[in-house]
């Protein structure tokens, strides 16, 4: 859902005890390697332990069994999808929500993408929305993303998806509008205060976890399908981005400044208006950014809702397995993702160029802007007037040798290569998923459970170590403790998989920046792709297996970790490195001695990145033969009997997402420390 | 810099001029070709007043496509309604008859969960006949596996086969690969009462279900999974049926003491109550379409093998079967 990704999505907190690390520093040595012999004896322990008392306390539930909490869940959600004409609530607070947002909503479509009242065709036509778009980029970015976002819009177009494309676009901006009217005042709350942002976390990173096909169906109910429940589904996971990173931006702004603004006489009100937000735009854009790539994520899953776009081509194309109508509409929502990271990349950075040159080419600007504007309205105005600007023309010819083209390279793939990839499926299977997930979910639950508190604390220390006990304590609270440790198994797997991709292939962009440039924009097409559409060749070439889904979650997950480190290893000192290579290391020396040692906080941050994006990809494991959590979800979503289950199987995810990630971050607290 | 500056605005406004010019001799004006691209929405602009909108329900599989193809273009075409196609899974388009923001369900398969929240319970849906069509579900394997050895087609002799059945998901065992998480299915309880050494796994979609049948009879591979009919993928690799002990009624009353085959479903269909009351001709015609599997495969396949549009492929069926559509809508 990130693309480039610069900077982590959720910064971490500022160190409390800044004190501590300098009197720690000579024990640092020996303590690392004390711990390590601690995780190996925890892990023994649990090896012999495993050995004695295998097969007992498992809490296993088969696939149609329920426990009382899933039951009562059910009921909840019946209940209030039997009072809802009746609830006051829903009278006069959701209805309410429902009636605004849909009003934006099909506002925007009317502009862009929906034939209104008496118009057969939007207000705004296709000549109208290329000029807008390549002058807003223009005017906030610069010259090259201008053509860009020309020669990316123009291409909608020619796929033959130009007004699912609209679609898309309107859905993603009215998003984007409401998630930053709410994201932007509390993240600079969450900025300003420690409590409220101490109070927030949890609830962001629920935000982000929780599956989406949890919440979907509940959804409907309260907003009613259609435009605003996707809005709003979408609003719910893009939303947390924005805010964190904007906390992030304003608390990162020296404390000097600040205290100057104070000593000059400043309020609170002038020196948040005056010093801090100024000086955090930058970021703040960055975290506009991430929203809207977390909301263009949500295409396709807000199409099982009946969300109008180019998820609603993906999902109808597949139901009849066409892989190619499936990519070209993913290819456009790759095209769109990329235009818009651009654009609002570049205007960050202009944010701080524009800030540095000031006055002179001001002016000229200026009028440069007015011309713009004026040749953008006469577009829009004739876009708006005759058919051949509102109307694009062509059959979109393009889009369909994408498809065919598409069709032919997955159907070589699926009869060349099946035979390599089972081996190694069979292989992977049998040597490291199989035993490891035995182990997890043969073990009595209380044991696991020992084994991860033990590691939290020994790894992240005690505070990590509570957080852990009470979420092990809530995972066998769901019912779904052997599931979990299925899914637990499987992502664990996965991780370990990803990082070792992404070291290998974060280390070459990291060394060099030819390679980075080759390599981005693949990356950037493997975060935003959506999953749906390359679940097809996957599922043909390693069939419906844990492994299938593994895959799956390696080609979303390892983006991330390889972004990150890459940034890391181009962020050791040329000069550490140069000394390096004039005390005769050799490349290899190089790598292992010096840069990868060095970028140790990059690669504990990718592995924490990578372990969330995995689990975020659990649900989409689960359509592709994952079992599991996975698959407890997508049937909670499909079968009102198991909704509580499903629930259950969510709240699961989110804990192991919770856990996982606190231990990742106070362990590399630690390490940086 | 001033100099500039008009230079620039001059040219702006230059360029406009020009762009004015060119396009006021050509082109013509949105909203004045009302002949060409409308006529779909206001074909019969006389009755559209009386059928109004009609939300039609549509759920993601190829087979209710078909359905609501051809109800919405007969809705269209010979009635003047404006049919909106709502995509949803059967769970939130039932939720819809509450809410008022679904008409009609034109393919529904037992769901008696269902049938007794909305219809019994919440009163907010009704039932509206059965579409003809009969779905059948339970374990298929492929053609060439039928052929190769005949008698797998019996479930007594599928425990002989096991061995040849298992994956690296299916722990020692023969696997059932099972999907669409949509359907009930008892196959975790047939599996263990009739002791068969299978174990069931997920395939978690029907997707994955019929890329395995797909792959499994090209490449000639052991696989045994949990299906279902009408399906488009039929007409392609025309799976077998594997015979599993008689049907009676009620033999699959307890969930865990299953033992039997699934009963043939007379597939139906749910309208909201408010639709059944509002005297739309749309409700007429939802209650009196009826068809056979075979019309639905042929429309299915116009949709998923010919890849032609459901409106193109309802067209062709109602061009080609007049007769039958006449009589929904006397």
């Amino acid at each position: 859902m990130t693309v480039a990704m610069e900077k982590p999505p959720t910064p971490e907190p500022p160190q409390p005890q800044d004190a501590v690390p300098e009197a720690a520093v000579p024990v640092a040595a020996v303590r690392r390697v004390s711990r390590r012999m601690v995780v190996g004896a925890i892990l023994v322990v649990w090896l012999v332990l495993f050995a004695v008392l295998r097969g007992t306390h498992t809490l296993t539930l088969a696939a149609a069994d329920l426990t009382d909490l899933h039951r009562w869940l059910n009921d909840v959600n019946d209940s209030i999808g039997a009072n809802r004409n009746s609830n006051p609530l829903f009278l006069y607070f959701f209805n309410e929500i429902r009636l605004v947002i849909d009003t934006l909503v099909t506002f925007v479509q009317h502009l862009i993408s929906q034939p209104s009242d008496s118009r057969p065709l939007p207000q705004i036509g296709w000549l109208g929305v290329v000029g807008i778009a390549g002058f807003v980029s223009w005017a906030v970015g610069n010259w090259r993303v201008a053509l860009l976002t020309v020669a990316g819009f123009t291409f909608f177009g020619l796929q033959g998806l130009w007004q699912e494309s609209m679609d898309t676009l309107a859905l993603t901006l009215s998003a984007v509008f409401v998630a930053l009217l709410f994201a932007i005042p509390l993240g600079v709350w969450a900025g300003l205060s420690d409590r409220v942002h101490r109070i927030m976390t949890p609830f962001l990173d629920f935000m982000q976890t929780m599956p989406t096909f949890v919440y979907l169906a509940p959804l409907t109910l309260f907003f009613l399908i259609g435009g605003a429940s996707a809005t709003i589904a979408t609003v719910i996971y893009a939303a947390p981005p924005a805010i964190r990173i904007t906390a992030h931006a304003i608390r990162s702004v020296p404390e000097t400044t600040v205290e100057a603004a104070d000593s000059l006489g400043a309020t609170r009100w002038q020196s948040l208006l005056k010093v801090l937000l100024p000086m955090s735009k930058r970021t703040v854009v960055m975290g506009v950014n991430q929203t809207i790539m977390a909301a263009l994520a949500m295409v396709t899953i807000a199409a099982l809702i009946d969300a109008p776009g180019l998820g609603k081509t993906v999902i109808q194309a597949l139901q009849s397995l066409d892989v190619g109508t499936a990519f070209n509409a993913g290819l456009a929502i790759v095209v769109m993702a990329i235009v818009l990271d651009r654009v609002t990349t570049a205007a960050s950075v202009r944010e701080e160029a524009a800030r540095r040159s000031g006055g002179r080419l001001l002016a000229r600007r200026r009028q440069l802007v007015v011309a713009g504007a004026a040749v953008t309205a006469v577009l829009v105005y004739l876009s708006h007037t005759y058919v051949w600007a509102a109307e694009f023309p062509g059959e979109g010819s393009v889009g369909s040798s994408v498809a065919s083209g598409a069709d032919t390279a997955s159907t070589w793939v699926q009869d060349h290569l099946s035979g390599l990839t089972n081996t190694f499926r069979d292989a992977l299977t049998n040597g490291l998923l199989n035993p490891f997930q035995t182990l997890l979910t043969d073990s009595p639950w209380w044991l696991v459970g020992a084994v991860l508190v033990g590691l939290g604390v020994v790894l992240g220390g005690w505070r990590s170590g509570v957080t852990t006990a009470v979420c092990v304590g809530l995972l066998v609270a769901t019912g779904v403790w052997s599931d979990s440790m299925t899914t637990l198994a499987s992502t664990l797997v996965a991780t370990v998989m990803t990082m070792l991709l992404a070291v290998v292939v974060g280390v070459w962009m990291g060394r060099s920046p030819l390679a980075d440039r080759l390599v981005r924009p693949t990356l950037d097409a493997a975060q935003v792709m959506p999953p749906f559409v390359y679940l097809v060749p996957f599922l043909a070439l390693f069939g419906a297996t844990r492994f299938t889904a593994i895959v799956a979650a390696i080609v979303y997950a390892a983006p991330v970790a390889m972004k990150i480190i890459a940034d890391g290893i181009r962020n050791v000192p040329a000069t550490t490195v140069e000394a390096a290579t004039s005390a005769g290391c050799n490349t290899w020396q190089i790598i292992t001695k010096v840069q990868l040692p060095m970028a140790r906080g990059a690669l504990t941050l990718a592995t924490n990145q990578g372990l969330i994006y995995v689990l975020s990809m659990v649900v989409v494991g689960g359509l592709v033969g994952a079992g599991a959590l996975g698959y407890d979800v997508v049937a909670g979503f499909s079968q009102g009997q198991l909704y509580g289950k499903g629930l259950a199987a969510g709240l699961a995810i989110v804990l192991l997402g919770v856990m996982f990630d606190r231990i990742t971050q106070a362990a590399a607290r630690r390490t940086s420390a | 810099m001033a100099r500039q500056a008009t230079k620039w605005r001059a040219g702006a406004v230059g360029t406009a001029v020009l762009a004015l010019t060119l396009t006021a001799c050509g082109g013509a004006k949105v909203g004045d070709d009302s002949s060409g691209s409308d006529t779909s929405s206001s074909g019969s602009a006389g009755s559209s007043g009386k059928c109004g909108t009609f939300n039609l329900a549509v759920n993601p599989w190829v087979g209710y496509e078909a359905n609501a193809a051809v109800v919405a273009y007969v809705a269209e075409q010979d009635l003047g309604c404006k049919v909106t196609k709502k995509d949803l899974k059967e769970e939130i388009a039932w939720q819809g008859f509450g809410t008022g923001e679904v008409d009609a369900v034109i393919e529904n398969w037992g769901h008696d969960d269902l049938k007794k929240k909305y219809i019994t319970d919440q009163k907010t849906a009704v039932d509206a006949g059965a579409t003809g069509n009969e779905g059948l579900i339970g374990w298929y394997v492929p053609p060439w596996l039928a052929k190769a050895h005949p008698d797998i087609t019996d479930w007594n002799n599928l425990d002989k086969y096991a061995a040849k059945f298992k994956t690296s998901e299916s722990g020692g065992k023969g696997q059932l690969l099972d999907g669409d998480p949509s359907f009930v299915t008892n196959d975790e309880a047939l599996v263990k009462n009739l002791k068969l050494d299978f174990k069931v796994v997920y395939a978690g979609s029907e997707t994955a279900l019929i890329q395995a049948f797909r792959k499994a009879e090209k490449n000639k591979e052991w696989v045994i999974g949990y299906f279902y009919e009408p399906q488009w993928f039929m007409a392609e690799v025309p799976l077998v049926k594997v015979k599993l002990p008689e049907y009676k009624a009620g033999c699959d009353a307890d969930a865990e003491k299953v033992a039997c085959d699934y009963p043939v479903y007379k597939l139906d269909k749910i309208v909201s109550a408010k639709f059944a009351k509002s005297g739309s001709p749309a409700y007429d015609l939802v209650k009196n379409f009826t068809w056979t599997n075979d019309d639905q495969n042929t429309v299915a396949k116009y949709i998923a093998v010919d890849k032609m549009t459901p409106e193109a492929a309802a067209k062709k069926w109602v061009d080609a079967n007049r007769t039958k559509v006449d009589a929904w809508i006397k």
